[in-house]
């Protein structure tokens, strides 16, 4: 029992390590190397009108560059809905009358 | 709600809602707004709707079967655009390559398949609000 618990601190401990270590070699938020502040904004905003012919850049990465992932975002309302309905909605009558009378 | 102000405002100001909201929708590549935001007003104004006139009403403007068509409908009319995209240019939702027309950049027709895959993001959310507040609604009346 004894060896199990040091065990699990351990292993526990080392992922912990493992973690820091990583985020201690994440570039800062400000500097420019960071991931973010790479030329793909600068593209975007320079090609966006050319490349797509929607002048509203926003709309263009949303619908155009972007369109899978707001496709994903369609399917969470979908999915939503679903779930939504399946636990409220009764739509057999006799499923209603049965859980009224409880 | 049976107040006669509210009715008749109501009744003045949801068609300029709507009205609106689908302006917000079809200028989504022109100007701010998009699917979302023209969506989730012409969902409001249903929610209005139902808030003065009552369900049963507004039952009969929006059922539950025009609900179901508007929910699929909506994404499914946005993965049959990004299938011909498939079909035309090898890749999902590819827009101009595609050959959907570029038109003028700021008129009303341009962008390709954006104004599209914006009418069916509108559908979607617009149906999306009105089901779950009739759900709900239903749900505190049984």
């Amino acid at each position: 029992m004894m060896m199990k618990r040091v065990l699990t601190l351990v292993l526990f401990l080392s992922l912990f390590g493992l973690l820091a270590h990583n985020v201690m070699e994440m570039p800062g938020k400000f500097t420019v190397d960071a991931p973010a502040y790479n030329d793909t904004t600068q593209h975007y905003l320079d090609n966006a009108p050319s490349e797509t012919g929607a002048i509203n850049v926003v709309g263009a990465i949303l619908a155009d560059y972007r369109a899978f992932d707001t496709l994903g975002e369609t399917i969470v309302l979908f999915t939503s809905i679903v779930a939504v309905a399946s636990i409220l909605k009764v739509t057999d009558k006799k499923t209603r009358e049965e859980s009224h009378d409880e | 709600m049976n107040d006669i102000i509210v009715k008749t405002v109501a009744r003045i100001l949801i068609p300029f809602i709507q009205l609106y909201g689908i302006f917000i929708m079809l200028h989504g590549h022109v100007s701010p707004g998009g699917g979302f935001a023209g969506g989730a007003m012409i969902g409001t104004s249903f929610v209005l709707y139902t808030l003065v006139f009552g369900i049963d009403k507004s039952k009969k403007k929006f059922s539950e079967r025009v609900s179901e068509y508007a929910e699929s409908g909506g994404i499914l009319l946005y993965i049959a655009l990004g299938l011909i995209g498939i079909i035309m240019a090898g890749s999902f939702l590819t827009n101009i390559d595609a050959g959907f027309p570029k038109g003028t950049p700021g008129s009303m027709f341009s962008g390709g398949m954006i104004p599209l895959l914006m009418i069916g993001i509108g559908i979607k959310v617009a149906s999306t609000f009105i089901t779950l507040f009739h759900t709900l609604i239903e749900e505190e009346e049984a």
